[in-house]
């Protein structure tokens, strides 16, 4: 296995980021992010900065809270403390949706797709905000509504080729089997033009020739969009892999950061996983 | 004096508005469903009431028992006939259903006592109590119809919270799958539960035509959907949530009769019920969910 | 021509599309051609019009019920704000707007235009509710609607129009008209509704839904309708396009409203209550949601239904409770459905495996 070798650097706030991107602003920069919830405090002082075109993993062992920063990111959660900078933006007061159009799309843990509409149309959905025509012009048909719809049907049947979905375009989203659901999610999520995707459990019930495609996707998917990914799982070879920076989370807390390196050899990610030495 | 008088009334109102969101609550709580043909079971305990007294002259008492029993029946017939095989189906199905099975007791009743309206005779034939020196006059039926949904209120209570079959309702409430992994007839309760709704209907339906005495096959439509708003108002599924919406209901829908408009009575409450939900979305008492993402 | 471009059409969505535009305009041929040849009975002639009314009412609130899949149960207040100011309308109309089909085509477009008012007004509170909530919410309003044209009095003489609430005080001048009159309704309405009007209503329905449904604002109305929470993370606005879809379907119930009520001579506030909404919701989960052929289809069969079953009398609206609960036990349940299909001597081989 090739194993990446990105050389992390610090940004003048001293977090660590790839340094290919050290010349431009970060995607993201999390300061003291936490959230309560029903009295427990689900994550606390969560500090990170993703660089431009990171590909960052979060770790840790259930119910360590990966997936709820994932929702205080996108707002499905309003975060109880701390701030979170999108593209040096203070997103504070923002909602799912603006999130969104700030530049976060992100993916489910249990997968949510539009399962009644089509796979072309669940990508489609996701470039509704692109599109410009009016009402009016859809009920009579007017040529910028043939143009607009045209464009992204195209756009659409090429992000799909990305994952070689192109050919279950028509096909109702609900009955893909679940690893292609898995990938729609991923597309759908790239079709609103991100500047940071947030992948919760990708692998999550695939098997291992599908977790090496679902890589080389992801791999793919980063070099042509350019795109800041964050991803939590739980298969480390992908992680160990594909990432250049890893967070562990436990308890809600980050108890290490670093190269993939540093956290395999990093005594309290061993103790967090295996338990401590008697 | 007023005043009180038209709180008293209300309350009596929306004693008979709560004993019927009962039904609706339970049911709702349990099979996640809207019956609506809940309104019509009233009108037929009304009916079985009425004959039951003015026809064979039997005691009041009895004829509200033999109403109570044969609306039992009636809501255990309806369930298992009606709505069980749709357990499966998407709620809109079942909604239709309980529509069509609303429409059906309606029309039962036009051909078998014809849509002529038959004066109910008050379960009590007592004078009304005096007060104040003869300004203020209860009537004994008011004072029965809140006795009755207090008491009713204290034994569902109970009976939910301390019986073996009040737990398994509320397991199957939560969670039916894994009510019936713990061995609770997942079946069997919800039929004790339409049964008890239905008994309960059965009650309303007396107290309410011995207050306001005439009886059609329409009778319970319109209490019916009241008493459906005033459990949504309580926060639906929650058994002190109908108490309270129903009363609140009925004091409202007084208040708004006396002080606003015997016409627009209706609009006011449906008016406070769109209120309550904008400021509290599940009710007064109801539980907000929020999904796992 | 036109059956070379149905072969051609790759999505069976269009093809859906396509179906139900030649089946309306088959039925509407068929029905004009019996009805000129005098083989319609005067009762069939008399429900031509309602049809088509109650046709745009289900497309209408299939929109809302089978697309942004929100369950509404006040449909047939819109409808009734619709009839209401669309005859107002075209009563005051009647003196300098002598041409008929103009003036009901007027009168259609202030009764969608008062309705969709309506639905905005009643979408901004009801749109923030989910599920059950937003259904009674919906059901209030609709009680709402009508208890407030219920005492609603309209008159016009040479000052204007005047109106008043509750009591009849708009002190009309000699010469002046009381349009509505509270409980009382309007009476003396010119029939000026026909079939080809109502096929006209009911072809406009039809290409404005299902254009909006193949467009964007229909793609983000079923993906709200299948996962809220993931609609808002590809940033589709949940409340705009659930208004949209709102109004329009308000605005559509309106005309309709129009339409039904430019068809009698008298129309009261009562006729459009609880029941008509749920006669409207009849059609639209019986036909299927979203699918608007299919609920067109039951909003005929249902309206000639009671009529057909005149013959049983007293039995009819019995029968017609007991269809209408064997239709959602035969369709909602697998294994009556399975009974069913067993019997049927065309199932197809695929759906037997």
């Amino acid at each position: 296995m090739s194993k990446n070798k990105t050389k992390l650097v610090p940004v003048p706030s001293k977090a660590m980021i790839p340094e290919r991107d050290i010349a431009r602003a970060p995607v993201l920069e999390c300061v003291n992010l936490g959230i309560t919830l029903g009295g427990i405090k689900a994550v606390e002082d969560f500090n990170v900065t993703i660089g431009r075109t990171e590909i960052a993993g979060l770790i840790g062992p259930n119910g360590a809270g990966k997936t709820t920063v994932f929702n205080l990111l996108t707002k499905v959660y309003q975060p109880t403390t701390g701030t979170i900078l999108l593209n040096g933006q203070d997103t504070h007061g923002f909602d799912t949706v603006q999130v969104n159009k700030a530049g976060i799309a992100r993916t489910f843990q249990n997968i949510r797709l539009f399962k009644n509409l089509s796979v072309i149309d669940n990508v489609k959905a996701a470039m509704n905000n692109e599109m410009k025509y009016n009402l009016l012009s859809a009920v009579l048909k007017l040529p910028s509504y043939r143009r607009e719809e045209l464009a992204i049907h195209h756009r659409a049947l090429k992000l799909l080729s990305i994952f070689d979905m192109q050919d279950s375009a028509d096909v109702s989203a609900g009955s893909l089997p679940y690893g292609a659901q898995r990938r729609l999610e991923i597309v759908r999520a790239l079709a609103t033009n991100p500047s940071l995707l947030l992948l919760d459990e990708p692998a999550a019930g695939m098997n291992p020739s599908e977790t090496v495609e679902l890589m080389d996707s992801i791999r793919k998917v980063h070099e042509m969009f350019q795109v800041a990914i964050i991803l939590i799982e739980h298969d480390m070879s992908l992680v160990m892999n594909i990432c250049e920076s890893i967070c562990v989370l436990n308890f809600g807390h980050i108890i290490a950061k670093g190269t993939p390196d540093d956290i395999q050899s990093n005594p309290a990610v061993i103790e967090a996983y295996l338990g401590r030495k008697k | 004096m007023d005043l009180l008088r038209h709180f008293i009334n209300g309350m009596s109102l929306g004693s008979i508005y709560a004993i019927i969101a009962l039904g609706y609550t339970m049911v709702y709580g349990i099979a996640k469903m809207l019956n609506f043909a809940h309104g019509d079971v009233i009108m037929v305990g009304a009916y079985v009431c009425f004959y039951a007294v003015s026809r064979y002259k039997l005691p009041p008492f009895v004829g509200v028992a033999l109403a109570v029993l044969l609306c039992t029946i009636l809501g255990i017939i309806v369930e298992r006939l009606a709505y069980k095989p749709l357990r499966q189906a998407p709620s809109l199905a079942v909604l239709i259903t309980a529509i069509g099975v609303s429409y059906f007791l309606q029309n039962t009743a036009l051909l078998l006592w014809s849509s002529n309206p038959k004066i109910f005779p008050s379960i009590i034939k007592r004078a009304s109590i005096k007060l104040f020196g003869g300004q203020l006059s209860i009537s004994h039926i008011t004072i029965l119809t809140i006795v009755t949904c207090v008491l009713i209120m204290i034994v569902l209570n109970l009976f939910v919270n301390k019986t073996r079959l009040g737990k398994a309702m509320r397991a199957c409430s939560e969670d039916k799958g894994a009510a019936l992994l713990m061995g609770i007839n997942v079946n069997a309760t919800i039929s004790m539960t339409f049964a008890i709704g239905s008994g309960l209907a059965a009650i309303a339906g007396a107290l309410l035509c011995s207050a306001y005495p005439t009886l059609m096959p329409t009778t319970g439509a319109l209490p019916g959907i009241k008493a459906f708003t005033a459990a949504v108002f309580g926060g639906i599924g929650s058994i002190s949530g109908a108490l309270l919406g129903g009363l609140l209901l009925g004091v409202i829908e007084i208040f708004a009769k006396a002080y606003i408009s015997s016409q627009l009575s209706d609009a006011v409450v449906f008016a406070v019920l769109i209120i309550v939900l904008l400021v509290k979305p599940a009710g007064l008492l109801g539980k907000m969910t929020q999904e796992k993402v | 021509m036109a059956l070379k471009k149905f072969i051609s059409l790759k999505r069976s969505e269009n093809r859906k599309v396509f179906i139900t535009y030649i089946a309306v305009i088959a039925a509407f041929i068929i029905c004009q051609g019996l009805s000129m040849a005098g083989l319609l009975s005067s009762s069939m002639q008399g429900m031509l019009v309602p049809i088509c009314a109650y046709m745009v009412m289900a497309i209408s609130l299939n929109l809302v019920v089978g697309v942004s899949g929100e369950l509404s149960l006040g449909h047939a207040g819109f409808m009734s704000v619709g009839a209401f100011s669309g005859v107002a309308a075209a009563i005051i109309m009647q003196n300098f707007i002598t041409y008929a089909p103009l003036r009901l085509a007027l009168a259609m477009i202030i009764g969608a235009l008062f309705a969709s008012i309506a639905g905005f007004l009643i979408g901004v509170p009801v749109l923030r509710l989910k599920g059950d909530y937003l259904a009674i919410v919906t059901l209030a309003f609709g009680e709402i609607i009508k208890s407030i044209l219920n005492n609603f009095f309209l008159g016009i003489d040479q000052n204007g129009l005047h109106m008043s609430m509750l009591k009849d005080t708009t002190n009309l001048a000699e010469g002046g008209r009381l349009i509505i009159r509270g409980p009382m309704g309007i009476n003396g309405i010119t029939k000026i509704s026909t079939f080809i009007a109502g096929f006209i209503l009911v072809m406009i329905a039809l290409i404005i839904v299902f254009n909006l449904v193949n467009s964007r604002l229909g793609r983000a109305l079923m993906a709200i309708r299948d996962d809220r929470i993931a609609a808002e993370s590809i940033g589709l606005d949940v409340t705009k396009s659930k208004m949209t879809a709102f109004v329009i379907s308000a605005a559509l119930a309106g005309a309709a409203g129009c339409l039904f009520a430019m068809n009698y001579f008298t129309i009261e506030a009562r006729k459009f209550d609880f029941n008509m909404s749920i006669l409207i919701l009849v059609f639209v989960v019986l036909g299927g949601q979203g699918n608007f052929l299919g609920s067109m289809i039951a909003a005929a069969a249902l309206t000639i239904l009671p009529e057909k079953l005149r013959e049983f009398a007293d039995y009819r609206m019995l029968l017609y409770a007991v269809i209408l609960i064997m239709a959602m036990l035969i369709s909602n349940n697998d294994e009556i459905k399975y009974f069913f299909r067993k019997l049927n001597p065309f199932r197809n081989k695929q759906e037997a495996e």
